[in-house]
This record gives C-alpha cells, structure tokens and sequence, in this order.
C-alpha cells in the first residue's frame, strides 16, 4: 500500500481516501462531494487537455481540476 | 392564503428537484423575487384531494455552507421564512452523497421529509432500498418516487402535509462528532442556550455547530446581535482548534463532515441497501462518456454540438424575428398615415415602436437558444462542455461553462449579447461568472457585422472575407484578455472551486423543457421592455432636439422653392401622379431630396446628440473620429445598425437602409476624411464600446447592480477608445 496525490493517479486506478489537506471553501467543496477519508474512488478520465479529472465516487462521477486533486491524498495497492 | 401550509424543496442539484417541482404545480408556478439576489426561487401551488398547500422550489446544493449564494438564499429562506416542512428529494441512485445535505437538514431541525427519488434508476442500477428501515433509523418519513411518471408524489405529498402537522417545533438531531467536538457542543450550547443568544431564529445547537465550523455568515449574525458573546464563543472554538490540531492535525469543519459521512455510512450499513450487481460495473452513461469526451472524439463532437446549437438558435429564429420586424414596420407604418405630422409622430415611431419593436424583436431568439440551453442542461452534456473546456478558459481566470455565452454571443459570428449574458446563469462560480457576462458583448453580435460588413466592403473589399475572419479572431482574443484583464483588477481573487459533478446522461422531460424557456423569456421581456422603453424615448430626444431655428429651416424652404420653380408645373404635377415619373422629374426630385438630406443633416447636427458629437471631437481626435463617427456611434448605442442610418443622415444621404447601404459605403470610400486607417479605427470601436442598451439592462439584471451596467458602459467605451486611438495613431504615421 503506498500514499499517493490524487493527481498522480493513472486512469482506472481506485484508492482509498485518507485525507484531504485543505480548509477553506475549497476543503468544504471537496467534503461536500463526499471525498473524505475512508472514501473509495476510481478515476475515469481526464479532461482532453488532461486537466480536469475525471473520478468516481460513491455511484456519481465528479470532476476536479488537478491542482484542486494535489490536496487528495490517496492510499492506493502498489503496483 | 397566509396561513396557509408551505412546504418547501431541496436538495441536490441532478436530483431531480425540478422536475418533482413541475409534477406536484404542473403551470402553476411564478419565480420569487428576492432583492439583490440572481438566485432563483420558484413558487407554485398544489391541490389534490382537498389537500392543499405552496410549494417553494429552493435553489439546488449540495451543503449548508455559507460559500455560494444558492446556499445562502436557501439558509436564509428556512429561516426567515420558516416553511411548515421540507421535502428532501435524494436521488436513490447516489444515496450516500445525497444524505450528507439531509444530514444538515437534520442538525438544522427543519420538519423534514425525505422524498427518495428515481428508485427506478437505481433497480436498473442493481441497487435496491428499503424505504422503511431508512426511515426507521433516521427517525424521518422516507417516501419512494419516481418524480418523472409521478408514482408516489401523492402519497409524498399527504405524508409531508402529516408530518408538518405533528411537528411544528425544530428539533436538531444530534450527531456526534467525537469526543472533543461532542463536548465542545455541549459546553457551546449551554451557552448559547442560557443567554438565549440567536435563539428565536436558530436552535442553539445549529449556532453553535456553525460556530464550530467558523462559518463567517452565521458569524457575522451573531456579532451584530452581542459581539461580546460572539467573541466569547470564537475564543472557546479556537480554544478546541487549537487542542484538535495538535492532536489530530485536522481542523473542527473537517472532522464534522468527516463524521457526518461516518454518520451515514453507519446508517446505510445496516441494511438499508442491497447491491444486486457489481457497483463497479460501466452504466451507459459511462459508455456515452468514453466516446463523448474522449480525448480526441471529444471536443471534435462538442464543436459540432456547439455549432448545432447556434445554427438551431439562429436559423430557426430567423422566421419568426422577421415577423416581429415586419408587424413593428407594419405598426410604425399605420402610424405614419393615421397620426398628423410633428414631434408626437416622430416620437411614436423612432421612440416608442422602434424601442418596443427591438425588445420584442429578440424574443424568438431567446426562446430558441433558452431551449436549446435547456436541453443541453438537462441532458448532462453542458457539465461535460465545462469539463473539456475548462483547462482553456481557466488561463483566463474563467470556467468551463463560459464558453457557451461566449458563442452565443457572436463568438461564431452573428449571435447576439443579450441571449449571451442571459446564458451566463449556468455559471455557478460567481466571479467568473461577472468577468465572462461584461465580456460576451465584445463577440461581433449580428447587429455589428453589417457596420463592419459596410466598412470592410468598402475598404478592404479585396479580402472580405478574410478580414471579416479576422474580426472575428480578435473579438475572442480581445474578448478573453479583457477577462484576464477584469479577474486579476475589479473582479481579481482566486479562483471558485470547480469541483463539478458529471450527473448520468438524461432525457430531459419536454414539460421541463418548455416551463424553463417560456420562464427565461418572460423574465426578459419583463426587465428589459421597461427600461428600454424609456431610454429608447431619450435617445429619440436628444437626436431631435433642439429642432433648428426658423430662420435656418426657411433657407433650406428656400432652396426647395427655388428648385421648383425653375421647373415647369406639369413636371412637378409628374411627381405627385400615380404615372413611372420621366427621367427630367425624377432628377427635380433627386434636387429636392438632396436638400432634405442636408436639412436633416443640418438639424441632426443642431440637435444635443449633434451638439455631443461636435463636442466629443476634443477627444475623438486621437482615434480620428469626426462628430459624424461620433453621433453615429452615439446611436449605436440603441442598437447597433442604428450606426449606419445615423451615419447616412448625418452624410446627407438620408435614412440608409442596414441591409442595403453600398450608396453609404461608396460615400465613405470617396470621402476624403476616411482611409484604410480610420474605417480600421472605426471598426475596432463599435467591435468594443459600450454595449447596446438592452444588454445593458440584461447585464444589470444578471449581475445584480446597476452599478455594473454603468462600469460596463464606461470600461467597454476606454478599452475601445484605447485600441482605436491606437491603431489610428500608429496607424496614420505608418502608411
């Protein structure tokens, strides 16, 4: 099990949520979505640009711009 | 009706809501006015089995937080307005994320029932509910729906009427929130409770869970009430922040969603869902998305969607807005035989037909693109758009959503402002949403491009085609730098989070469809008909008066009798038969219409509007405007074509037609004040000033203050004067 940001995870890869390190409007958006620790996600894509991606979360699918996924942190299986 | 029961809706936004909303009103519904607020909050009312009661749609969230105005206006409305119970629609399907809204619901201790919306998605899904346990574990009514077929609305609707009865007092539910946070509730509440601070509105235990939160709304409530006791309490919070992050690292708001999920995960644990399928599995709508966002596929099928857009808005609106051209001419034409000659007539016709005419004019055009929007929104696609487009307009402290104003507003050349602005309603993220609605009017809306068509016709006839792509390019450059420009000056701060949900692929319900564009356009027709009105009247006025002195009209009375005099009877007698006039009377009457254009052009340039023009050559100097250029683009400001019937009257030419004005063009070409420079100069200009009046009232209405129409005028007039004066100055010393 390693610990990784969440835009470092490739497509279709899942993890477990252990923290999200951020305050703010930006930590209550995040939470609001339902990423908080203990959470399973998935990625299903990213943006034509790369940048927004795209995840699955509790049944919906959520996008966030990478630099917002820098302050998800990630349990994930190794490789 | 006042004391009648009013049951409130809320939940989140793709949770059905709205169309739940449509099934329980069907027409009977109004939005609510809310001052200062652009948030919308319908009203409707239901009756069915003699039960009865008003139905108050509340803005879509997904939390209590006090960062957007949606959440804000619904906070405000639960309390203010205190509705008999709410009814929390959550979509079956996506359950655990849905609950975390009805969870605060809870702690808030609004009556509430929770409507459990498209169970039928979330069986086709695999997931199956009980209802019953749900209901049983968080103490609430849970009723099973199918909003978009009706099943189960009215056993909803007698439950919540029930529920509302029973309980009339709010009771906060208490979640814990671990040990540290539980015991600072209760040490805040007993507080709270014993100095009976905020109480009559809020539940001591809500005050302080938003103390606890820091919530700076809820906050600022309470320091307006007893700062002292305020501060007291932010003291005790930070006393528990401060113990939280040295043990735990976390802060107080965090660990309260993190528990408020622990609280809902443990709930649904027990056996309140049954999975019958893998949950991992792709659903349709994922597959939709593996094509429709694809890196390649994706924006490729957006172009064409964006371009099936405007080609629908703008083709299928073409017949219809010709009607309304043609009953406005049909109108101002009755008026020309049945009302006698004078500045009454004038004012009936330039003023009050011209103006009504121009409002109503763009309501085809707002319905049709309205419907497409709507059935874009509906269907899902438009968070998809955002989703690819918003790496590109972020450069420009935008949003993904922007996109579709821009374009609508001539980003393709030819759409047009006003549905433009309106559009920037999908944008939920505030800021980018003012920087993109006062920079849609920079698009070449359809009213600009004949000024331009004119100009580069007759200055760069060689290339029309190319230059007027290039037009285009610039206004989308232009366009996107102002933006920037706007986002780190007036409108500077970070970004809004964009965390933005892709909701499954839907068919939108053709009901929905209808009620939000026949809303949008009455909302348009309404704001904008009344300022309109009234400013297009004041326009008329300052072209008309003063009217010139006797003394002036008798010389040119003069001229016209000397012409016919010179002529025999029987040749002016030609004119006025019903007989193809010969070639000798219709050059008389070419004399005669050369001196009514130049006594129009006499009294235009006497009148206030003249005397601006002449006034504004002080300044109009840099960009190389004479006070023709400039009264034209004064009335421009009523509408942009207006510009070319200005600029004939004021050439002597008489009213020219927009449609057809080579005769204008070919006075401007041989004119030996005009060059390649100053139709340059010129172009940039009306590309960039001020805004046509109606968008004007659209933007004020959008954003919610005057005082941003007023900046709009004026920033869009220097950014233009700028740009023009720049190109005419290098311009001229270059060639």
């Amino acid at each position: 099990m390693a610990k990784i940001f969440l835009r470092q995870m490739a497509k279709n890869q899942s993890g477990v949520i252990t923290a999200v390190k951020v305050g703010g409007e930006l930590g209550q958006r995040i939470r609001d979505m339902g990423l908080v620790p203990g959470t399973e996600i998935s990625i299903q894509g990213r943006a034509p640009l790369y940048d927004p991606v795209a995840l699955r979360v509790m049944g919906g699918t959520l996008s966030l711009r990478n630099n917002e996924a820098d302050f998800v942190e990630v349990e994930v299986e190794d490789e | 009706m006042s004391n009648e029961l009013s049951i409130a809706l809320a939940g989140n936004p793709n949770a059905g809501k709205t169309t739940l909303f449509n099934a329980l009103t069907g027409s009977r519904q109004h939005v609510g006015n809310y001052p200062g607020v652009t948030v919308d909050t319908k009203e409707g009312h239901y009756s069915k089995n003699g039960l009865s009661c008003r139905l108050v749609d509340l803005p879509g969230i997904y939390s209590l937080s006090p960062y957007s105005e949606e959440e804000v206006v619904a906070r405000d409305y639960l309390v203010n307005q205190r509705p008999g119970v709410i009814i929390n629609i959550v979509d079956a399907a996506n359950l655990e994320r849905n609950l975390y809204l009805s969870c605060q619901f809870m702690e808030m201790g609004v009556p509430m029932v929770i409507a459990l919306n498209m169970i039928d998605v979330a069986k086709k899904r695999g997931i199956e509910i009980d209802p019953d346990r749900l209901s049983e574990l968080i103490g609430l009514p849970v009723c099973p729906i199918v909003a978009r077929s009706g099943q189960g609305i009215t056993e909803l609707m007698v439950t919540a009427i029930a529920h509302a009865r029973e309980h009339s007092k709010w009771q906060p539910a208490k979640i814990s929130y671990g040990e540290d946070l539980d015991a600072a509730m209760i040490d805040l509440t007993e507080i709270i409770a014993s100095h009976h601070f905020l109480t009559s509105d809020y539940p001591a235990r809500w005050t302080a869970l938003k103390y606890l939160e820091k919530d700076d709304r809820h906050l600022s409530i309470g320091d307006s009430v007893d700062v002292e006791l305020s501060s007291q309490l932010v003291a005790k919070v930070e006393q528990v922040s401060r113990h939280l992050e040295q043990t735990v690292g976390s802060e107080p708001d965090a660990m309260i969603a993190d528990h408020r999920y622990g609280f809902i995960k443990s709930i649904l644990k027990q056996n309140v869902v049954h999975r019958t399928m893998d949950h991992d599995r792709l659903y349709a709508s994922d597959r939709i998305d593996q094509v429709l966002t694809n890196r390649f596929a994706g924006p490729l099928i957006m172009l064409l969607v964006l371009l099936g857009l405007y080609n629908f808005t703008f083709t299928y609106s073409a017949l219809p807005v010709a009607w309304c051209g043609a009953f406005f001419s049909w109108l101002a034409g009755l008026a020309d035989i049945f009302v006698p000659d004078g500045y009454f007539k004038s004012m009936l016709i330039a003023g009050v037909i011209d103006g009504i005419g121009g409002v109503l004019g763009f309501v085809p055009l707002i319905m049709f693109m309205f419907f497409g929007i709507a059935l874009l929104e509906d269907t899902g696609y438009l968070a998809r758009v955002a989703f690819m487009m918003d790496r590109v307009f972020r450069v420009f402290g935008l949003h993904g959503s922007s996109v579709m104003a821009y374009i609508i507003s001539g980003g393709i050349a030819g759409g047009c402002a006003v549905p433009g602005v309106m559009a920037t309603r999908t944008l939920r993220s505030p800021k980018e949403r003012m920087a993109t609605l006062l920079t849609v009017p920079f698009m070449n809306c359809g009213a600009k491009l004949p000024v331009i068509a004119l100009l580069v016709g007759a200055f760069f006839s060689e290339n029309q085609a190319q230059y007027m792509f290039l037009f285009t390019l610039l206004a989308w450059v232009m366009a996107l730098l102002a933006a920037k420009l706007l986002r780190v000056t007036v409108l500077r701060g970070a970004s809004t989070p964009f965390v933005l949900e892709l909701p499954p692929y839907r068919f939108p319900t053709f009901q929905g469809l209808l009620i939000h564009t026949w809303e949008k356009t009455w909302q348009y027709i309404k704001k904008a008909g009344t300022v309109i009105l009234g400013i297009s009247i004041v326009l008329w006025a300052m072209m008309t008066f003063p009217g010139l002195p006797d003394s002036d009209r008798q010389v040119f009375e003069d001229e016209r009798q000397e012409i016919s005099a010179q002529v025999s009877p029987a040749l002016l007698a030609e004119l006025e038969g019903p007989d193809e006039p010969s070639p000798e009377a219709l050059a008389v009457m070419g004399d005669l219409l050369a001196v009514g254009g130049a006594e129009a052009e006499a009294a235009l340039r006497y009148s206030v509007a003249g005397k601006i023009g002449t006034a504004m050559e002080k300044v109009s100097w840099l960009p190389g405007f004479d006070w023709r250029t400039n009264i034209a683009l004064v009335g421009g400001f009523a509408a942009k074509e207006v510009i070319i019937s200005t600029l004939g009257t004021s050439y002597s030419l008489g009213e020219v037609d927009p449609e057809a004005s080579d005769s204008l063009g070919a006075t401007l070409a041989n004119d030996p004040s005009w060059d390649v420079v100053k139709a340059l100069a010129v172009i940039i200009f009306v590309m960039f000033y001020a805004p046509c009046f109606v968008t004007v009232a659209c933007i004020i209405k959008e954003a919610g203050s005057w005082k941003w129409g007023v900046f709009s005028i004026t920033f869009n007039t220097l950014f233009a004067f700028l740009l023009s004066s720049l190109v005419y100055q290098v311009g001229s010393r270059l060639f």
